[in-house]
């Protein structure tokens, strides 16, 4: 078969249409503004393909909280190992996870120890494991924002239809209105948001109306390709240099203004706001989304009993600051020679999307 | 984790789409996407088709991203 | 398999299977050492284990990697390979079959080669001693004076081209699939294949191949970086020159992986004397392991010490070393 290319991937990394794009921001940006983009793909898109070469000077790029690895709790990785360390227990995690230190250990040096921990591509692929092990019990750490949590959530009630009692779900789902509201409302001069465009995809615009109405910041919906990011970046200049906010869509070819009402009703069947601790951030009230009581035989932090202990950041270690764009990575003390890819102290350096993981391995 | 990736549908059967990203093949769930049909582009996220693409909305961000003249006229 | 301990079964394992498929007369012999008759002058001399997780994949088996790999490792210093040694480490209950498949692959590709396997060592562990089988292969070549300094990188100079013989990742990703951690169908195969052919004709033609080094464990990012580092120069490269094989690049995108730091074992960069690339590159395009040969960038006098990628889209960034493997246990 002839392979087609990447289609809508390729012809939206056009060098051509990337400098077209930096020369109408450069035509039109005049004052010194912030924008943050809240999502690890966005970090990772910007830092890969070098597109902060192609801002003009008056433009500066905050990184938020915006990746899910960065911002699971060492709470969270701690009770995710206990599960593991109990006999016949199967643990399913997305390969991010794999490496985040709990406060003693992380999953990747478990594996190699005791557990039995399988990294899938898919909450599916740990429910076909639960389907063919039926004398194990299969943990799925599910964690991500409004874009995965569909996914978990359509697993739990798929296992309910094919009655696969052996799967259960750690939820450290989270969602992102809170934290993005905390951030406006905070003392953080940002100008605009480049919004997560998968999350939008499920979500819809409407999540985003208080950041532009109540707190007059700019929002733009983004893709992931270097052409739809610098576009959403000139689509936040008007807005700003215009003095006129709105939540506008640079993504339309995926995201509709209600989102994906299927995903979300499967969302909202299985879930329920709850308050949830964000590494670096501490608790923010509704911001995590836990199983209904109606769905608690799969619930994972019901159906085992495991203490998990209070955790305390690692001293020096100021994620928290890096999250919210109050700082740099190089303004941490850790950085780089105590804290870096391969001995990572704090979540923004775990992550290969976090801030400064990125910063680590493009920009030094 | 954020990586979605567009991917044509070549033949859907009950909740399943198998998919093409590429010359790679991959059976995605439709169970959070209404109507797949064959030959619809699917974004595929961690297992699941989460939304379609549309062509029409593709070509005018396309032709939203070479706008530029009139700006250089102001 | 009882074959462990210098007993009855381990001579029939040694008479079976090594004796049958290594034929030569030195292995024969089976004498403590092997006595090599070489010619006066330089010697290559290396050695590598393998300990690769599946033993079989498309595209190879443990076997012909053992051999591959370190006829590579010769080849790419500018020695021609001439004889190897294979050590295996078998856990007991390891099937016969599978063995003498690996065998035949080995004794294949030294075939091939040219290369004789004129002496080996054989232990069986205990059950949970070791993870079914483990190779080790050395390889001694012989080297001519004026190809000393390629395997050092001091030759190279401002200006010479990068060049790669094809697309990057395929070994890795080629592994990745044979262990099916996910649902993905490609046609991934890995590049396993002995370079020597490919380079003995480089080598004939042109006398300014300055530098070579085959991109295994950390793939091209890795010698890039080593040799940014290590002379101290600096190292352009751009990705649109970069051969692409669709799938690697489909399945990075899905993963987030990328094919610069994904392990290969039929690739190599070259630098090679401006004057010269165009010429070495049609050499190597008539060769089946060149095909796919491209200059993808060049040593600069800047930045020196790094490795930089000018990407698609015209953005510049740094090439870094990948901290930790992206997929262990891939050689």
């Amino acid at each position: 078969m002839i392979p087609e290319g990447m289609r809508y991937i390729d012809e939206f990394r056009d060098s051509a249409l990337v400098s077209n794009i930096s020369r109408k921001i450069g035509l039109i940006s005049e004052k010194q503004i912030n924008l943050m983009e809240v999502c690890g793909g966005h970090t990772m898109a910007i830092h890969k393909n070098g597109l902060t070469d192609f801002l003009p000077e008056t433009i500066h790029l905050l990184s938020g909280p915006g990746c899910p690895v960065c911002v699971s709790s060492q709470q969270c990785i701690d009770h995710a190992i206990l599960l593991g360390r109990i006999p016949g227990v199967i643990l399913a995690t997305y390969g991010d996870l794999i490496r985040v230190p709990g406060s003693q250990t992380s999953l990747e040096k478990e594996k190699a120890r005791y557990a039995d921990i399988r990294i899938v591509y898919s909450v599916l692929d740990a429910l076909e494991i639960a389907r063919l092990n039926r004398n194990h019990r299969v943990v799925f750490i599910g964690i991500g924002f409004e874009t995965t949590a569909p996914s978990s959530a359509a697993a739990i009630l798929q296992a309910g239809k094919d009655r696969i009692n052996n799967f259960f779900l750690l939820s450290s789902h989270k969602i992102m209105p809170p934290a993005l509201e905390t951030l406006a409302a905070g003392d953080t001069q940002i100008d605009g948001f480049i919004a997560p465009g998968h999350v939008s995809a499920i979500t819809g615009y409407g999540i985003y109306n208080k950041l532009s109405e109540v707190y007059h910041r700019g929002v733009v919906i983004s893709g992931f390709e270097p052409a739809d990011i610098l576009q959403s970046v000139f689509m936040l200049v008007k807005q700003i240099e215009s003095g006129h906010f709105q939540v506008e869509n640079e993504y339309t070819r995926i995201v509709k203004p209600e989102g994906n009402s299927r995903a979300l009703a499967i969302m909202n069947e299985v879930f329920v706001p709850a308050d949830a601790e964000w590494r670096g951030l501490g608790i923010v009230p509704l911001s995590g989304l836990a199983i209904k009581e109606k769905y608690a035989a799969f619930d994972a932090s019901k159906r085992f009993t495991v203490k998990v202990p209070d955790s305390l950041p690692p001293a020096g270690c100021i994620c928290g600051e890096i999250l919210t764009g109050k700082s740099k990575p190089t303004d941490c003390n850790l950085f780089s020679a105590t804290c870096n890819p391969l001995n990572p102290v704090g979540a923004c350096m775990v992550s290969a999307e976090g801030a400064c993981s990125v910063f680590y391995k493009f920009m030094k | 984790m954020c990586l979605g990736v567009p991917a044509r549908v070549i033949r859907v059967e009950g909740n399943v789409a198998t998919v093409n990203i590429g010359s790679v093949e991959y059976e995605s769930s439709t169970l959070l996407l209404n109507d797949v049909a064959v030959g619809d582009y699917v974004l595929l996220h961690a297992g699941f088709a989460i939304e379609k693409i549309d062509p029409e909305e593709a070509a005018e961000t396309m032709r939203l991203f070479n706008e530029i003249s009139n700006l250089e006229e102001e | 398999m009882n074959h462990g301990n210098g007993g009855i079964y381990m001579n029939q394992l040694i008479s079976e299977l090594f004796l049958h498929f290594f034929k030569n007369e030195t292995i024969q012999e089976q004498t403590d050492s092997a006595i090599l008759n070489v010619p006066a002058g330089h010697l290559a001399f290396t050695t590598d284990s393998f300990v690769i997780d599946p033993l079989f994949f498309p595209g190879g088996n443990i076997g012909s990697l053992s051999v591959c790999g370190t006829l590579n490792d010769l080849a790419v210093s500018g020695a021609k390979p001439v004889y190897l040694s294979a050590g295996f480490i078998i856990e007991e209950g390891f099937e016969f079959m599978k063995l003498e498949r690996i065998v035949k692959s080995m004794a294949l590709e030294a075939r091939k080669a040219g290369v004789r396997i004129v002496t080996g060592d054989t232990k069986v562990v205990n059950s949970g001693k070791c993870d079914k089988l483990f190779i080790n292969t050395s390889g001694i070549g012989m080297m001519e004076e004026k190809h000393l300094l390629i395997g050092s990188g001091c030759k190279v100079r401002p200006g010479d081209k990068i060049i790669i013989n094809g697309p990057p990742g395929e070994h890795g990703m080629a592994v990745m699939q044979a262990r099916k951690l996910f649902t993905f169908k490609t046609c991934l195969k890995s590049d396993c294949a002995n370079l020597y052919p490919m380079i003995s004709k480089m080598l004939k033609h042109s006398g300014l191949v300055h530098f070579m080094r085959d991109a295994t464990r950390g793939g091209v990012a890795a010698v890039l970086n080593e040799l940014a580092r290590k002379c101290n120069i600096g190292i352009e490269i751009d990705e649109t020159l970069i051969p692409v094989n669709e799938e690697v690049k489909v399945m990075c995108e899905i993963l987030g992986f990328d094919p610069l730091y994904i392990a290969n074992e039929g690739k190599l960069i070259a630098v090679v004397g401006e004057a010269d690339a165009e010429n070495v590159i049609g050499v190597m395009k008539q060769t089946k392991t060149g095909r796919e040969t491209a200059i993808i960038g060049e040593i600069t006098g800047s930045h020196s010490g790094r490795a930089v990628l000018k990407t698609k889209s015209g953005g510049k960034r740094i090439i870094d070393d990948l901290m930790g493997d992206q997929l262990p246990r891939i050689c």
